[in-house]
């Protein structure tokens, strides 16, 4: 069959779509026959990729997320001499969606992508002190790209978990300094992580709020908001998505469903060991 | 994370002597500029923003244009001057995002099926930044809208709330923003009690979150008495109250 466009994307679709759907949450079932507060089946693989430090897969249901990570020594930042450096970047793989493209990144691709650097960032993942090779001149850079490969929603998500699951299961050589020169060893340890920053997203479809939205949920949804919640119950980043609006409830209901969830979710992780 | 600086005293006053609740000196004025369909300036302590409203006018390229209702296009972008070391002029991912979620906080506000196939282009510019931008630009665009005539169900109104000391704060400044632990924008249409942009950079508890919800809401409401006094002023004059 040749599909001539993707409507399920185009404007004028999307009322018709929405009130398919509400008409079925309005009965207590979702599209997919999910609870409202039910997350698909997450699925986690790691060092799946020999050539970087670390890698990991995260499909939930049909949405797949990599991500690498790939350590290297350089230079600190000037104001933080004696921190290593942390890049985490998304990319959205035209493989992943017919509405993705090559090249430069747009708004929606900055925004994911901030998403996850903030949920790791913010939540102070990483000891950073503890990368630090040579104060002020050598500390390791650790960089985590993630692609997005196959899109049936929740990219941020399956991206925050395959970034967590790789940085959590990556592989760093010791060093040895040797007045001004570093030599790397054979021997290798792990990144000093000391928080597990889980994404957890909700979609508001009309006045319902449904945890971890599918493709076609997403598409009708009035707003998406994503909180990265830590194992203590903080809060590290919120994001809200979408021209839609929020009743000032929905957001501690939202943080107790990304809480709960987050929860199920590190649990996964723990088996990672 | 200079554990040096003292961000708040053991009696609640800041660096700037400002209390817990206390947003910083705001001016807003409407109608700065002549060329523009809409326009607002505002300063919010230190931080300086001029917006302009362009439209609603014909879409170009014009195949963006949308059969039912008008495309909003927003652009947040800080001036190269406008921070202690010079920002280059390209815009940067975060620049990419925000105007994202600047447009996402206006749109729920305005009747935009009112005017379908035109655009209507909403320009911050932040010539001074000493944090909370984005909601001091989102407070003075709605202004600049609602000069250029945009039917709108409310005006937006935003701020940020934050953890400072580990005390929740209404408004951070820069230094607050830089060492403090959490800095959390929220827009509201305050008449319709509806958010429209909300984010958090940092750590709160689910009681701080909390804490931070209800702190917000007495600065838009203050904030809001300001934009529609500044709308006032615009337009009085104008016409003769009956």
């Amino acid at each position: 069959m040749i599909l001539l466009a993707d409507l399920s994307t185009v404007e004028e679709f999307v009322p018709i779509q929405q009130k398919e759907l509400l008409a079925l949450l309005s009965t207590g079932v979702r599209e997919d026959g999910r609870k409202f507060d039910e997350y698909r089946k997450v699925e986690i693989q790691t060092s799946i990729y020999e050539k970087a430090n670390g890698s990991a897969m995260v499909k939930i249901g049909n949405t797949v997320a990599v991500a690498g990570v790939k350590a290297e020594l350089g230079e600190p930042f000037p104001d933080t001499p004696n921190e290593g450096v942390l890049t985490v970047s998304l990319e959205l793989l035209p493989h992943a969606s017919p509405s993705f493209e090559p090249g430069p990144p747009d708004e929606n691709a900055v925004e994911m992508s901030r998403i996850v650097d903030r949920g790791l960032r913010e939540s102070k993942s990483i000891k950073t002190s503890d990368l630090c090779v040579l104060p002020g001149k050598k500390v390791w850079v650790i960089y985590v790209d993630i692609y997005a490969m196959d899109h049936d929603g929740n990219i941020v998500d399956a991206s925050g978990i395959a970034a967590l699951a790789a940085l959590l299961t990556a592989k760093i050589p010791e060093v040895k300094v040797e007045g001004e020169d570093v030599v790397l060893l054979e021997s290798t340890k792990g990144i000093p992580m000391v928080e597990r920053p889980v994404p957890v997203t909700v979609a508001k479809i009309g006045d319902y709020l449904v945890v971890d939205p599918s493709l076609s949920e997403e598409n009708v949804a009035d707003v998406r908001v994503t909180m990265t919640t830590l194992e203590s119950g903080i809060v590290s980043s919120i994001q809200k998505s979408g021209s839609g609006t929020l009743e000032e409830p929905d957001v501690l209901k939202i943080y107790d469903l990304a809480y709960e969830k987050g929860k199920e979710i590190r649990s996964l992780l723990a088996k990672l060991g | 994370m200079s554990e040096s600086i003292v961000l708040i005293t053991q009696d609640g006053v800041r660096l700037d002597g400002r209390r817990i609740d206390e947003l910083r000196p705001v001016k807003m004025q409407v109608g700065v500029l002549k060329n523009c369909s809409g326009s607002a300036y505002i300063e919010q302590g230190k931080t300086k923003i001029l917006v302009a409203v362009q439209g609603p006018r014909e879409a170009h390229p014009k195949h963006i244009a949308l059969p039912g209702r008008a495309i909003l296009r927003t652009r947040y972008h800080m001036a190269p001057f406008s921070t202690d070391e010079r920002k280059s002029p390209a815009p940067s991912r975060r620049e990419v995002e925000l105007s994202k979620v600047i447009r996402e906080a206006l749109e729920p506000a305005l009747f935009l099926e009112e005017y379908p196939k035109t655009v209507i282009d909403v320009f911050i510019e932040v010539l001074q930044a000493d944090a909370g931008t984005r909601s001091a630009g989102i407070t003075a665009a709605s202004i600049a809208l609602a000069e250029a005539g945009i039917p709108m169900r409310d005006l937006v109104t935003a701020v940020a709330v934050g953890k400072v000391g580990g005390k929740v704060v209404l408004d951070l400044n820069e230094a607050e923003d830089e060492h403090g632990e959490a800095d959390m924008p929220i827009a509201m249409m305050p008449s319709l009690n509806k958010i429209t942009l909300l984010q958090l950079n940092g750590r709160l508890t689910r009681q701080e979150l909390e804490e931070g919800v209800n702190l917000v809401k007495k600065g838009i409401k203050e904030l809001y008495s300001l934009q529609k006094q500044a709308l006032r002023a615009r337009f009085s004059g104008a016409q003769v109250e009956v």
